[in-house]
């Protein structure tokens, strides 16, 4: 067994900012113990001798001039915002415990 | 909250060995931003320089300002560091809102530059040496401010307003190793070392290094050892640490907040503290926890940085002589008093000083314009000193007052000339009619008839009494309309009473 | 008059150059049959009809003050959801993104658009394009064409369907793990995943950076061809896009066409893609089309590709991780979804949250936190880092056969399309559906998917993979038009022409009390 329990899935989703119910909770528990199970067979041949891939393609030095081009413009920049104010997009309150 | 007790800094010192650690932010200065081609500057609006790659739009990419490598290579170089053979960014994945992609694209285990050193002076000539763990590229964030509740800081407010104008931007993080041996210049040490990565930045022309402006951001780290013990001790990570006196002061508060606490057998926490100039003191930010895991992988959008040795030999080529050897040099050159070279240097006069005397002032001349009419000049005004003048146009002012054509009250009129773009100090003079009268035809006649209104004056001149000639000397200088050498009326005023006899 | 809506692109290109028909009636045409046949099909998430129209207006008026236009100049197309269109919603399938409109088009999109191709609308796919039977789509599945019951393959099925049911002669897709390739072999239609890095990633929402790649669907190799020239080639926005210039598709798609293109080329059959767990109409097919590539001259031998049993497993790790970044940016701060916590503070860390508990489906919530756990401090070497030498094993395993044969063909997937619902309780079973897609996509190689058949048990499409080494897409469309000369001229038709006709809608049914 993977042993992935409900409280590391909960941790999890708190790290990736999902606001999961109990019930997703136990659901994915078990989702995610039986996938890692499986995908955990890719430890069988990557020995140290194998190298990581992490670019399909071996570039390398893909750069970019230092010359300005337009911006969007502030309308385009927040046309899609949930709220704003102003030309700033605007967010509730955030959390900082002091 | 209990409030922080302080102890006495020496008692502290007595008690616990500081160890230090500085992650310097530098903003680079380049046209453009990190990773698209957006205007790498402010001041035109919120969210005017956004594009779908900073604003993390769905669907944008990135692409790599070589200016931003360049910049990067050449810092790494300037602090002696080892520049990576292949180097790659990273995600730095957390969740924060002036965050577009609520990733930073950062450097992780293949920074661009490692291992340097940088070899600081302090005010007792101890020089230390601080060993650079590594300096790597990374993207800023946006800007947030935070409005309603009673302070308008981020506790307390209603809701937070984002400007992605500086997300994006690109900086280069210089982390230090820990700093040992510090013991009571340690504040000092933390103040001397960011004025060192200030004056080098600016040196290679990477950024325009202005602290006030957030161009250089210093986060102190400071743990304290009790004597006898091998064991470091837990540090806190004082955030946005931004004057060179902040950065002594929240080293030194946080030595003596530390040191009260554990000697009181308290625990420090490793946590992020926030400096607050107002008060001069740190309070507690978010404490780390298991929640920082901020899952870095490679960025799949981005491919490896492999500076070939050739091209990091180019840069190398191009690098200014090291700050702390060109102070040397220059004071020894120009015969400065610590006190006089100090002055320029805090006057960040370096530079307008030099190109001055290359353009042929003496060097005395050049610093007493540049640190005392220039600088008042611009404090008035409110702008730097150096952006006021041209230097080969004081130069061309101090050259006018060498040969005589100009007082210093008249070359300061000429001063304002130049400053109001009336035109060069030579032009000034003439359309202004500024020049000192060298002729000593008016001279005399001026004097003479001065001293035929005041008889009582000559009578006394004549008697060996001097000092009388100053009203007659006043006489003049206000008939001349200041345009006479003060010194060469006073020599002819003698002269034109004597021969009256 | 002909039937515009049954014509290839690269015929309907023909007929709109000599002036036979204008491009508002082609367009007409297919907007016509999409309003027929598409609400039972649903293919389409945004038909932007208007615009099309007007678009196409624009095209005929230049071509009438004898401007000289490309190829496809006036053909319409539809444009997988995936892609930022600046005059069309784009939600990638997410409820998330409901009604987001991009200030700025994709690369692809304004190539399209540079080309004077007519946008028809935006199709259907799984959710952020995880999926491989559009079921998790937030706005319902496509229907397969072949078979209302059954799934059009994923993520592209709204892609793959649309031009199997002659909606759009064209359509764009891409393709992370086969989400071009599955939907084209199970609907009967062409895809084709280039080279990474041959076509712009720039302004495709993000699955998994490493992986994805846009590419053509279509109803034959040629015109699948004409439409990779039009999106290919380099793209600065793009980081990982090449530089190398390439041939024409198009040309290498005719080369197939002529006599012997076929003789002394050696094709590879990948041991590993075939047999066990595989179909066995689709086997039927895939041995039988091996047979006339033998009797057409081509030389067929078995190659092996000893780690391509761990490439889903590696799969199932590199693609969660990366998007579980990529959609890091879904937030809702500067655009689409804001979902307030039902009790509690309003904070923007709880606004968050609960704005992804809300937005995100069953399946992307599963791969987020599949993929934040193989990031996760302490097991990113056991997983990740471990995919990702497993990526460099399958590398070696393609360059090892492509210096034995200069292609390698396998079925393009394991089974005829399956019927809705028959995989979606059993995650793990849905993932190894992408065997035979997959390995293509760890190694950044090209991949085509043309029909092969129908399989005799179920009358379904079965559709044939090509791989080629990477970079050599070229030598995909020159093999693949001609085995699909080879095949129609074997059967006497297109394979498509044996698709049952889709009843249309009736318009006024409500009213008149029926159904
Ligand atoms: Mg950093
Ligand atoms: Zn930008």
């Amino acid at each position: 067994m993977s042993g992935i329990t409900a409280e590391q899935v909960a941790h999890l989703a708190s790290l990736a900012r999902i606001d999961l119910s109990p019930e997703e909770i136990a659901s994915l528990t078990i989702d995610l113990g039986q996938i890692v199970e499986s995908v955990k067979k890719v430890q069988e041949v990557a020995t140290p001798d194998v190298p990581a891939t992490s670019h399909p393609m071996p570039l390398t030095n893909v750069f970019r001039d230092d010359i300005v081009v337009p911006s969007l413009t502030v309308e385009q920049a927040l046309s899609g915002a949930p709220d704003r104010d102003g030309d700033k997009f605007r967010v509730p309150p955030i959390l900082e415990e002091d | 909250m209990k409030k922080a007790e302080l102890m006495d800094f020496d008692k502290a010192l007595e008690l616990y060995e500081p160890v230090l650690g500085f992650e310097v932010h530098v903003e680079l200065n380049t046209k453009t931003k990190m990773f698209c081609g957006c205007a790498n500057e402010f001041g035109q609006g919120a969210n005017t320089n956004t594009c779908p790659t900073c604003l993390g739009l769905p669907g944008g990419l990135p692409q790599v300002n070589r200016k931003a490598i360049e910049s990067s290579i050449r810092l790494g170089l300037a602090l002696g560091c080892d520049i990576a053979e292949a180097s790659r960014f990273a995600r730095k994945n957390y969740f924060y809102p002036d965050t577009a992609k609520n990733f930073q694209t950062s450097q992780y285990d293949e920074p661009i530059a490692f291992n340097g050193s940088l070899t600081i002076e302090l005010e007792s000539g101890r020089q230390v040496t601080v060993e650079i763990e590594r300096a790597h590229m990374e993207d800023d964030a946006g800007k947030l401010t935070h409005k309603g509740g009673a302070t308008g800081r981020i506790q307390g407010a209603d809701y937070s307003l984002v400007d992605y104008n500086r997300g994006g931007v690109p900086l280069v993080e210089i982390v230090t190793q820990m700093i040992e041996g510090g013991e009571a210049d340690s504040p000092e040490i933390g103040k001397t070392y960011v004025a060192a990565i200030r004056e080098i930045v600016k040196a290679l022309g990477v950024s325009n290094a202005r602290m006030e402006e957030g161009n250089v951001r210093c986060d102190a780290n400071v743990s304290l050892r009790p004597r006898g013990s091998n064991i470091l001790g837990t540090r806190t990570e004082t955030k946005n640490v931004n004057s060179l006196r902040s950065v002594e002061r929240a080293v030194r508060y946080e030595i003596q907040r530390q040191a009260a606490l554990l000697s009181a057998g308290g625990t420090i926490t490793q946590e992020t503290r926030h400096w607050h100039e107002d008060t001069g003191r740190t309070s507690a930010g978010r404490p780390k926890s298991d929640a920082d895991d901020y899952r870095y992988f490679p960025e799949p959008d981005l491919v490896p940085v492999a500076p070939s040795r050739e091209w990091v030999e180019e840069l190398r080529a191009t690098l200014p002589e090291p700050p702390a050897a060109r102070r040397k040099r220059l004071q020894a050159d120009w015969g400065f008093a610590n006190l006089e070279f100090q002055d320029v240097v805090n006057s960040d006069l370096l530079d307008a000083v030099e190109a001055t005397i290359a353009a042929g002032a003496s060097a005395q001349a050049a610093r007493k314009w540049w640190t005392g009419e220039v600088a008042r000049l611009a404090n008035v005004a409110g702008v730097a000193a150096d952006s006021l003048v041209q230097p080969h146009q004081v130069a061309a002012l101090i050259e006018l007052v060498e040969a005589g054509t100009l007082t210093d009250r008249l070359a300061r009129q000429v001063l304002e000339g130049v400053i109001a773009g009336e035109g060069t100090p030579l032009e000034v003079v003439d359309s202004r009619g500024l020049a000192v009268v060298s002729d000593d035809g008016p001279l005399i006649a001026a004097i003479d008839e001065a001293l035929a209104s005041q008889p009582d004056v000559l009578a006394k001149i004549r008697d060996g009494k001097v000092q009388a000639a100053g009203a007659v000397i006043g006489a003049v200088m206000k008939a001349m309309r200041g345009q006479a050498d003060a010194a060469r009326v006073r020599e002819l005023v003698l002269e034109r009473a004597g021969s009256a006899e | 008059m002909t039937d515009l809506i049954k014509l290839s692109a690269a015929d309907l290109g023909g007929l709109l150059a000599n002036g036979s028909v204008s491009s508002v009636e082609v367009t007409r045409a297919h907007l016509d049959h999409i309003a027929a046949v598409d609400t039972d099909l649903h293919a389409f998430l945004h038909v932007a009809a208007d615009a099309a129209l007007a678009t196409a207006d624009r095209v005929d008026a230049r071509r009438a003050a004898g401007e000289q236009l490309g190829l496809l100049a006036g053909v319409p197309i539809a444009i997988k959801d995936v892609l930022a269109t600046r005059d069309m919603p784009s939600t990638a399938g997410s409820k998330i993104l409901e009604g987001w409109i991009p200030p700025y088009d994709a690369t692809v999109v304004k190539r399209l658009r540079d080309a004077h191709l007519i946008p028809l609308g935006k199709t259907n796919m799984d959710e952020f394009a995880m999926g491989s039977s559009t079921e998790h789509s937030a706005y319902g599945p496509t229907r397969n064409p072949w078979d209302q019951e059954r799934i059009p393959g994923g993520s592209g099925g709204g892609s793959a369907a649309a031009v199997a049911a002659f909606e759009a002669p064209l359509a764009l897709g891409s393709d992370t793990g086969g989400s071009i390739r599955q939907p084209a072999a199970v609907t009967g239609s062409v895809g084709v995943k280039p080279t990474y890095g041959g076509v712009s990633r720039y302004g495709a929402i993000a699955l998994a950076s490493s992986l994805d790649q846009v590419g053509p669907v279509s109803r034959t190799v040629y015109d699948a061809a004409l439409l990779h020239d039009v999106i290919g080639g380099h793209d600065p926005l793009d980081s990982t896009s090449l530089t190398d210039p390439w041939p024409s598709m198009a040309a290498a798609a005719r080369a197939g066409l002529a006599d012997g293109a076929l003789t002394g080329l050696r094709i590879g059959v990948v041991k590993e893609l075939n047999g066990e767990g595989f179909q066995a109409g689709v086997t039927q097919r895939f041995t039988e089309t091996l047979a006339l590539l033998a009797a057409a001259g081509a030389e067929i031998s078995e190659v092996s590709a000893p780690n391509f049993e761990y490439s889903v497993a590696a799969y199932y790790l590199i693609l969660p991780a990366e998007a579980s970044s990529n959609l890091a940016r879904f937030d809702s701060v500067r655009f689409g979804l804001r979902e307030n916590p039902t009790d509690g503070p309003v904070t923007i860390e709880r606004v968050m949250a609960a704005t992804r508990d809300a937005g995100f489906g069953p399946e992307v919530k599963r791969r987020i936190i599949l993929g934040t756990y193989a990031l996760s401090t302490g097991y990113y070497d056991a997983y990740y880092g471990s995919a990702q030498k497993v990526r460099t094993l399958i590398q070696r395993d393609f360059d090892a056969a492509f210096e034995k044969v200069d292609l390698l063909v396998s079925p393009s997937a394991p089974t005829t399309a399956f019927k809705f619902g028959e995989k979606l309780a059993d995650p793990m079973a849905m993932y190894l559906n992408d065997i035979t897609t997959i390995p293509a996509n760890l190694a950044g190689i090209p991949g085509m998917s043309l029909p092969m058949g129908l399989a005799p048990e179920d009358g379904l499409p079965v559709g044939l993979q090509v791989m080629a080494p990477a970079k050599q897409d070229a030598r995909l469309y020159t093999f693949g038009a001609a085995v699909e000369q080879l095949l129609e001229a074997h059967w006497g038709h297109t394979l498509l022409s044996r698709a049952p006709a889709l009843a249309p809608v009736e318009m006024f049914a409500s009213e008149e009390g029926v159904i």
